[in-house]
């Protein structure tokens, strides 16, 4: 065997590939389902409180300042741990599966709020001034007038943020969750071949390659001219 | 809706042979206002009747804004008293809201909202404040734009149209409200000069129509020709008032003989 053949042996064996594929397509779906979980939670959790810190309710926005700050500085490894292991605890018992999605919809949600935020301060003051003159309320000023320009101004960072949280469901194999990463390595384990995570890179890159692609398509398509 | 209506009596304002009795649409008295240390309304008043157009005039940072500004209350007075259209704007149980709606306010910088057509800028209030539906909304809107001379630029979004058409949007935005009466901030100082002409042609023709107006402006010409009446602010106190032909002809006060002279040259 020369080491071509090792090479394709080991990392492209065929045999191996077809026992573990459809454990690696669950684990695909699986992926999906949580990335997906985690991208709608996260970012409504993340424009709400943006919104609610815009009313400038002090002690509010203090508490909002410091779980921002808090889940933006921790590693989503450790808070996916604290929930998983930590909860028990006290009483509530999450799943795999609840850990994580829980962990990184906070995540997601912290620098979410960040940036719709920023998005909001980034309007100019006359544009409130404006409307406001018109007989406008302060909320339907904000609906209306201040964050349709304000998500515009975010949605390049966020879809960055976004495709970069989401990869992190890959430490949910941390907390025994089936998706890709973790069936993947236990498949090595089992037919001590590495081949499947070849598998679970090719997985990887299905899921998201059209996902960066769209984040591309999506910078470009709202790239605030002026 | 909860809304203290004070009316306030009538006030007689003389001014030629025949004297006005309405009670003027805005009357503002004893006006100051400091932001932090810095006092820049040091005892205004101001009284403007129906149908009049009043010009401000005045250095840079003599506080022409900010007495505009307090009369929809985009800024609080420190303390004073203002009346518009016979409601009591500092009053605590008076809705703000429904009151700006009678007062138009037009921005040097325009502030059209970029994401919407020139008919959604107009339709938004007349939707959201006066509650009016998208068919009604867009007829009145559509009239307003035709009298800024802008109907067959409905569809366009403020990015498409020049910076005189812009203002001239915005003011089709204020005007839909029907406004008592309209504040203008300097609407044509960030205009290009050859643009500066058709939107003080908006302003002269809602004049004719007999719109309230009170301008903030350095266009002495527009002020000659169609102001009732120039009031010259210096260091946030009304140095000087009068018919546009006594403050430019023969102004009293050195101080606004200073100021007109350096604007000559
Ligand atoms: N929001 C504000 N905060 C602090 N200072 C202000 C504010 N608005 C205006 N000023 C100050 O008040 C003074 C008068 O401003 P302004 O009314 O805009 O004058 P004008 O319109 O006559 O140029 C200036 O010194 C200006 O810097
Ligand atoms: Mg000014």
């Amino acid at each position: 065997m020369d080491s071509w053949d090792r090479f394709v042996f080991t990392f492209f064996n065929a045999q191996v590939m077809a026992t573990y594929l459809p454990r690696i397509v669950e684990g695909f779906f699986l992926t999906v389902q949580l990335a997906l979980l985690i991208v709608i939670s996260g970012l409504a959790l993340g424009l709400l409180l943006a919104v609610v810190r815009s009313f400038g309710i002090r002690p509010l926005n203090w508490l909002i300042i410091f779980l921002v700050d808090l889940f933006r500085a921790l590693p989503p490894l450790v808070i996916i741990v604290l929930i998983y292991f930590g909860l028990p605890s006290l009483g509530a018992a999450p799943s795999g599966f609840v850990s994580t999605w829980i962990s990184l919809t906070l995540v997601l949600a912290a620098f979410a709020e960040e940036i719709v935020w920023g998005g909001i301060l980034a309007v100019p003051k006359g544009q409130w001034e404006a409307a406001r003159s018109t007989g406008l309320g302060f909320a339907t000023t904000l609906t209306h007038v201040v964050l349709p320009q304000a998500l515009r101004l975010s949605i390049p960072p966020l879809t960055n943020r976004t495709i970069a949280i989401t990869k992190g469901t890959a430490l949910g194999s941390v907390v025994a969750v089936a998706e890709i990463l973790s069936v993947a390595s236990g498949a090595v384990g089992f037919s001590s071949n590495p081949s499947p995570l070849t598998l679970g890179a090719i997985a990887y890159l299905i899921l998201f390659v059209p996902v960066v692609a769209f984040g591309r398509w999506v910078e470009t398509r709202f790239a605030w001219k002026r | 809706m909860i809304r203290r209506r004070t009316r306030v009596a009538a006030e007689p304002v003389m001014t030629g042979p025949a004297p006005i009795v309405a009670a003027p649409i805005v009357a503002a008295s004893g006006i100051h206002k400091h932001f932090g240390a810095l006092h820049v309304l040091k005892g205004v008043d101001l009284a403007v009747a129906e149908r009049e157009l009043v010009f401000v005039i005045g250095p840079s940072g003599s506080g022409k804004s900010t007495l505009l500004r307090c009369c929809n209350r985009l800024e609080t007075p420190s303390s004073g008293r203002i009346i518009v259209d016979g409601i009591d704007l500092l009053d605590r149980h008076t809705d703000i809201n429904a009151v700006r709606r009678r007062i138009g306010m037009v921005f040097q910088q325009f502030n059209l909202y970029p994401h919407m057509t020139a008919r959604g800028n107009v339709t938004l209030a007349l939707r959201k404040v006066l509650g009016k539906g998208r068919a009604e909304a867009d007829e009145i809107a559509d009239a307003a734009l035709a009298r800024v001379g802008l109907a067959e630029k409905a569809n366009a979004y403020p990015l498409e149209l020049s910076g005189g058409q812009q203002q001239r949007v915005a003011i089709a935005r204020a005007i839909a409200l029907e406004p008592r009466v309209m504040l203008f901030d300097e609407p044509t100082s960030a205009l290009d000069p050859e643009l500066v002409g058709g939107v003080l042609a908006v302003m002269r023709s809602l004049r004719e129509a007999g719109m309230t107006m009170v301008v903030v402006s350095h266009e002495m010409g527009f002020a000659r020709a169609a102001a009732d009446r120039v009031v010259f602010m210096d260091h946030g106190l009304v140095v000087e008032e009068g018919p546009p032909a006594q403050i430019f002809g023969a102004p009293e006060q050195e101080r606004t003989r200073a100021f007109l002279r350096q604007l000559d040259h």
